[in-house]
This record gives structure tokens, sequence and C-alpha cells, in this order.
């Protein structure tokens, strides 16, 4: 796609910033909405735990709230400033990297949240690797063979699992796989220095879990786009000239639906890490999910705050990812018209 | 993330009430029926050692620290119990028996006390045990401090070392109970000066292996630990597992070895498991329906009495506790506690409430009562259940649902009538001086009788154990015929263990063997 007698300096990207180009000017301004998306989920986030019942001070103290003990801890942890002063401060923070300290522990917030992070990415990593690629060939495959047996049995099933809470489908192989069967063990627990061996049989179950639960969605969409492609023009064209439809499909039609499908994989992507809350509950995963539950019934407020921004970060960064990939994908949308 | 049995915890307004401090249970033999794994034939076997105890706990948290001064949640109060020793423990006939303190003597009035310390005993660091750990471990609690026990240390005026191996405690007034006030768990004991709290220092038979709060906390055995018979197992990992089926789930695939707060609708799937011992503490947590005395229409007796009336407590323990729970008659003191007053039992009884109604001059009554799951779990059951009895005397009990959330804060002590709970407590004066007393601070029915405080701290200083037992036995009468808390049930804690777990017992204080199952049971097999 590169110009022709485009000199060898300034550098590509240096050269895209400067003098522009269709696809610069749509990655900074992508860019430049996410942040503001970002700021604007930060500030909800925040206004939502600001509306809960109760205080920090309460909850960390718990049996011990006299109001004399509650007064000092209050002050100590700087909660007779006002609310918009604290949130002013947290985000000033977090743009020079500072998480700040949780306020019920008093540790610093990246070394809580990192190690779950990393346990919540590793295992929608591993869902993904599964997931992905079998939604895809499901799809290709139904759209093969739309209207027969095999596509019939994955439309119902896809169907019937995506109808289902993640939590029932986890609890529903909990019961089969591991307290009927024995074979797979129902508690997620990993913890450091485990062998990779025994934490991919502990997570074996949430993996399943995700994967059922994303595939669904995944599959379904690449066989609708697949197929509402099958509708135009130049299919037609491809089919009149006597292609096969396995040919028309995976030649002509597979590179115009990448867009849409490419986004609903990221899409789903970001559900894995986020909509984890759930799955690490049911499976007792030490993610960020239940970090996130544990802050929230603590009213950890910096911790609350942290991981909702980092939800919000995987989020933008994914659909960002997908418009950008279906631009690469599709080089129609590159060249302005 | 739902375990019900545990955010009335996170969220609570009590000075005490996670501490539930249960006064007595394997006495009476009230969890014996369901103990399969305490059978003749498995002690005759006697203790093994060895083997890796594995826990599977709801109430613990990220936010945990090893701290004594911070300790709030049942994790790691488990934990610390592994890691360090107590001054006094409480055994499962609810006596005060030595720990750390070897033995104590108290001057006439009970307000100046001798203990000895335990000599020959090290820390995991190899330092010798003093009376100056001692004193810095109480100190804790003491003076500047954000410690859960700060006002019940209150009343210790002065701890002073007398010889390396003695101390003397002296206090404002005087307490026949104060051993029983040493046995609490935040008096863990750490060497003087000690503030390390990620790497702890104990007595405990175990040493911190690895501390990963609210996943998964290990400890290992140390060697020389001083108490005989105690300490089998090699090692034990806690993992957290807030959820309850997922603790239940846990415990049915062999994941772990022990669950914590079992659902009583889970214990009839697991009757039938011969693998799975269910264990059942009966004590003195119970729940409680609060009238505020001083707002009408709570403040005449004849309306308290006719609500009182108005409950059917059997249906409520046999539906919503399944039947794990002991009736309760509007006092605090379980029937454990050896200074329980057998008062007839207040039965359901529609003629009689509507007669105290009448009294009242009352044709009708129509009352709001508060409930929520934070107070106990199944509240909002209980409250359905009362509204349906209370009409049949004419009563109509209006059920508001409210927020779990705040329920402390915003409901308990505000709302006129509302379901509470309370641990309890491991004396009767503890118990009826933290909720009971005119100038309480939590008298959370507001119920004020000067003759009733007399004859508490009369008590209190009373070493002559017959006259106690008259000077306690009047005032349950007090608060059970005037009172403000109407206490329908007493409820068990239950527990489940799998069967190649020995020596599992019950406890008066609270569960997992009054939290110290770690170095009191062995794994056969």
């Amino acid at each position: 796609m590169a110009p022709a007698a485009r000199p060898g300096w300034p550098p590509e990207p240096l050269h895209l910033l400067l003098y522009g180009s269709g696809m610069a000017r749509f990655i900074f301004s992508r860019l430049a909405i996410g942040l503001v998306t970002l700021f604007v989920v930060s500030a909800l986030f925040y206004l939502g735990t600001e509306m809960l019942p109760g205080d920090v001070a309460t909850a960390i103290l718990g049996q011990s709230a006299t109001p004399a003990n509650v007064a000092k801890l209050r002050l100590s942890l700087g909660l007779d400033q006002p609310s918009w002063l604290r949130f002013v401060n947290w985000l000033w923070g977090c743009l020079h990297g500072d998480l700040g300290k949780s306020l019920a522990s008093g540790r610093p917030i990246a070394t809580l949240l990192l190690p779950r992070l990393g346990n919540t990415l590793f295992l929608a990593a591993c869902a993904a690797l599964i997931a992905v690629p079998l939604a895809l060939t499901l799809g290709i495959l139904s759209a093969l063979h739309e209207g027969k047996a095999t596509d019939r049995a994955s439309s119902a099933l896809s169907l019937g699992i995506i109808s289902m809470p993640e939590f029932l489908v986890g609890y529903g192989l909990i019961i089969v796989l591991s307290v009927h069967l024995g074979w797979l063990p129902s508690l997620g627990t990993v913890f450091p220095g485990m062998a990779l061996g025994l934490r991919l049989k502990a997570m074996a179950l949430p993996i399943l879990t995700l994967t059922l639960v994303v595939l669904a969605h995944m599959l379904r969409m690449t066989r609708a786009t697949i197929l509402a492609e099958m509708a135009a023009p130049y299919v037609e064209m491809a089919r009149l000239k006597g292609l096969d439809r396995r040919r028309i499909i995976l030649a002509h039609i597979l590179p115009n639906a990448s867009g849409p499908i490419i986004a609903v994989v990221l899409l789903n992507l970001a559900y894995m890490v986020a909509g984890a809350v759930v799955v690490e509950t049911v499976f007792v995963y030490p993610g960020i999910g239940q970090l996130l539950v544990d802050a929230v019934t603590k009213r950890d407020l910096p911790t609350v705050q942290a991981c909702g921004l980092v939800f919000a970060i995987v989020y933008v960064g994914l659909n960002t990812g997908a418009d950008v990939l279906a631009l690469v994908f599709n080089p129609r949308l590159r060249h302005r018209r | 993330m739902q375990d019900k049995r545990y955010p009335h915890l996170a969220a609570s307004g009590f000075t005490l009430d996670r501490r539930r401090f249960l006064t007595g249970a394997a006495a009476l033999g009230l969890g014996a029926g369901l103990l399969p794994g305490l059978s003749g034939r498995a002690f005759a076997d006697g203790p093994v050692s060895g083997g890796t105890l594995r826990l599977g706990m709801s109430g613990g948290s990220t936010t945990d620290v090893l701290d004594p001064r911070t300790l709030t949640d049942w994790v790691p109060v488990n934990v610390s119990y592994q890691i360090y020793n107590g001054l006094v423990e409480i055994d499962e006939t609810n006596q005060a028996v030595p720990e750390l303190l070897e033995s104590w003597e108290s001057k006439p009035g009970a307000a100046e006390w001798i203990f000895n310390v335990r000599k020959g005993v090290t820390f995991s660091n190899g330092k010798t045990l003093d009376a100056d750990d001692i004193i810095y471990s109480i100190n804790l609690h003491r003076g500047e401090t954000t410690s859960g026990i700060k006002s019940t240390l209150a009343a210790i005026a002065d701890v002073a070392k007398v010889t390396d191996s003695q101390i003397k405690i002296t206090l404002t007034s005087g307490n026949a109970d104060l051993p029983f006030i040493l046995s609490d768990y935040h008096l863990m004991v750490v060497p003087k000066d000690f503030t390390d709290w990620a790497n702890p220092i104990g007595t405990g038979g175990y040493v911190l292996e690895s501390f990963d709060p609210g996943v998964r906390i290990v400890t290992k055995k140390r060697d020389g630990y001083w108490k005989a018979g105690r300490a089998y197992v090699d090692a034990i990992e806690t993992t957290v597992i807030g959820d309850t089926t997922a603790r239940t789930n846990a415990l049915l695939t062999g994941e772990v070895d022990v669950i914590n707060r079992l659902d009583p609708h889970a214990i009839d799937m697991l009757k039938g498991n011969d693998a799975i011992s269910v264990t059942r503490n009966s004590a003195g947590q119970h729940a409680v329906f609060l009238m505020n005395c001083t707002a009408a229409p709570f403040d005449d007796v004849n309306v308290r009495m006719a609500l009182k009336y108005g409950i059917d407590r059997q249906k409520i323990i046999d539906t919503v506790l399944r039947g794990y729970g002991v009736l309760g008659n509007d006092h605090p003191i379980p029937r454990t506690s050896p200074y329980h007053a057998d008062l007839p039992q207040r039965a359901y009884d529609p003629d009689k409430a509507a007669f105290h109604l009448k009294k009242a001059n009352l044709s009708s009554l129509s009352v709001d009562l508060s409930v929520s799951d934070a107070a106990f779990a199944g509240a909002a059951d209980a409250g359905v259940l009362y509204q349906a009895a209370a009409a049949k005397a004419g009563i109509t009990v209006n059920v508001k649902r409210e927020p779990a959330d705040g329920y402390w804060s915003n409901v308990w002590m505000k709302a006129p009538f509302c379901a509470s709970y309370w641990g309890g407590r491991p004396t009767v004066d503890q118990m009826l001086s933290v909720a009971y007393l005119s100038d309480a601070s939590y008298n959370d029915s507001f119920w004020k009788r000067p003759d009733f405080d007399k004859l508490v701290i009369a008590a209190r200083t009373e070493l002559d154990d017959a006259k106690r037992k008259e000077l306690y036995f009047e005032a349950q009468k007090q608060i059970s015929d005037d009172g403000g808390a109407m206490i329908p049930m007493f409820i068990d804690y239950l527990e489940a263990s799998a069967s190649h777990v020995k020596g599992v017992g019950t406890h008066p204080q609270f569960d997992l063997m009054g939290q110290r199952i770690g170095e009191k049971v062995w794994l056969e097999g």
C-alpha cells in the first residue's frame, strides 16, 4: 500500500504522524475518544461507589466501630476531605502511575492488582486460545452447511448455552465433571509457585466455562456475517463463475466479513477479562474480579477505582483494536473516497 | 460473594459481634447426634502425626493482616491460632483453662489478680517467653489503639511485672470473670516490641509459610511446640472460599478436608454421605427482634408481651434454620451456660397475645418490622412467618425489607422494631453489660432499669457461685418479662469435615473447635 515514491526519511509511523493519512488520523481520533471514555467511566465508577451506603471506616472496623475509632480512622484515611478533591487527587496520581494505597489494608494497590490481573489475563488467554479458533471453525462450518443437521445442531447448542447465565454453566460443569465424575477440581485456587500442570488443572473448569459462554456469541456472529455476505453481488458473480461454496466462503467472503468477526472476537475477549467476576466467584479463582468484589464490600474506594480503570482500559483498548484491525483487513476503509 | 452468613460481619456496628463467644455446647451433647466422626472407635485408634490439613473457610479477604489488633474475620483468627498462642483457652466445657498464663489467683473483691507466665516456652525465633512479652501483648490493646477490644480492656487499670514469670493486673472495679476476658482472640502473644506483622513470630505450633490474603495461607509445623497432644498435622493449608456452594463442592470433591459455615439447607444433601461428618455447635449466637422501649407503642410493656406471645418460635426454627437452632426465651443467656435461667418456655399463644393487647387498651395493633438478611441469614423469611403468626392475634406486622448494605448504621438502633443478632459472650456479665445495662453503648432495646443494673454489678464481684446464680436468674427474668429484646432462637453454627479428619469436636465459643482446629485434629490414612 505504501506510495511508490515515499522517501526513506522520516520512517513510516512518524511520516504518518507528521503528514497524516486516513489511517493515522483515524487511530489518533480513536485513542482520543478512548481517553475521554476512560475519564467518564472512572468518574461514573467514583460516583457509584460514593452513593453506596456506609463508609470505609465502619466497613474496616466492623465489630470495633466505636464512634471514637471511626472518627480516628476517617481522619487517618483522609476521608474528611470532600469527595471531589479525593477524586482529583486520585486521577492525578494515576497519571503519574501511582494507583495509591488500599484504604483497607494500607498496601500499595499496584502490588495487589498486578498479580490478580496476571491471573485474570492468563485465564482469559487460555480460554481465548480454545474459544476463538473453535468458534471460527464451527461458524464457518455452519455457514458452509447452512440448514443441514450440523448447522442446526450447533445453532441449537449455542443458543442454549448463550441463554444460560455463566454461573449456571459453571455449576452444571462442577456437578457433572467434579462431583459426579471426579475428573476435575471444582476449586480454581491458584497461587504463586504452583506448578504449571497443577495450575492448568485447577483452571480447567473456569476455562471451559468461559469458553462455552463466549463460544456461542462468536460462532453465531461468524455464521451470520458470512451468510449476510452471501447475498452480495460479488458472491453471485463468483457463483456464476462456477466456484464451489467452500472456495467462495474462504477466499471471497471471509476477507470481507473479517471486520465484524474481529470486532465480535475482541469484544468477547474484553468480556472474558471484565466479565470474569462471576466465573471467578463461582470457582474461587483469585483474579481481578474477586479483588473487585472484596474491595466493594470493604468500601475500599481506591481499589475499586483501580479495578474499574483496568476493566475500562481493557474494553476501550480492545474496542479500539477492533476498529483498527477491521481497517487493516478491509482495504476499502483505508482509503478515503 | 454470596455467602449469606458473612456480609453482616463486614458492615456491622457491634463492638464485639464477630467474636461470637458461644457459651457451651458439647457439655450438653447438643451436637453429638450429628457426629459420626466422633465415635469411640475413632479415638481408640489414637492420634497420628503427619499430613496436610486443608481448611476451606469463608471469612477472609485481601485486606487480612495478622496483626492481633485488627483481627475481625474468621480466616485471620484461625491462622493466628495456628501461629500464636492466647493467654487463656476456653475448653469444650466452657471453662477457662491455662494457655500461656499457667495459673492465676485473685485477691478478695476480684480487683487484683496475679498471673503466672508459663515457663520454658519459646517463640519461633528462639526467644524465651517472659512477663514482658505478655505485658506488651496485652498493652497492644490498651491506650492509643484502634483495637477491637480496647473498650473491654478499659476495665484494666494497670498491668505490672512482678517477676520474669509473674504479672499483676489491677482492675478499676472487681470482676470475677477476668480469665474469661483474657481468653479473647485478640489477645495473641507476640515478643516484646514486635511489629512486623507480615512475618509473624509466635509461640504456636505452626509458622507462616506463605500468605496470600483472601486466597490461600499455608503454615508449617515447627519443632518443639510446648503443648502436649496438639499439632499433629505437618502443614495447614487454609483456602478462602467465600461462596457457600463452592465451599460445599470443594468438600464433596475432596479438595478440602474441613469447611465452616455450612448452609442448613445443604445438610440433607450431605447426610447420606458416609465420607462427610457434619458438626453442630450449639451456643450463644442468637436472633433478636428489637423493640425500642422508649418509642410508642413499644414503651408499653403489654405491647411488648403481646408481641412476644405472637411469634411462633418453633416454626421459625424449623423453617428458617431447618431445625438447627434452640428455642429462645427472650433473654440472651443460652442453655449451655451454667447461669442459664430455666424459666417456663414462652410459646406461641394468640390468646395470650390478644389478652396483653387488651391490657394495653388496644383492640388491634399495627407495627413496622425492619428486616434484612444482614441481621441473620433468613431474617426476612422469619419476619414473614412472624407476620402470619401475629395476624391470628390481631397484630399486623408490616415486614419492611431493608438493604443489607448499611443495615447496621442505618437501621439497627434507629428503626423502632427491627431484626438483629448477637454473637454469644463467654460470660453472662459480658453479654448483659454490652447490651442490657441502662448505659450500655449497645443497649439496642433502649431498656433502662436501675434495679437490673444493680443486680448485674453485684454479680460481678460475687464470688459465691450460688448467690451469683440467684442474681443472674433475677436479671434474666427481668429481661424476659419486661425487656424490649424478643429472642426467638439461638442459631447453631454448622461445619462439615471429611471422615478421615479425626478428633473433630464442638466448642462452646465459636466454630471450628474455637478456631483452634488446626492444632487439635489429625488425619487418618
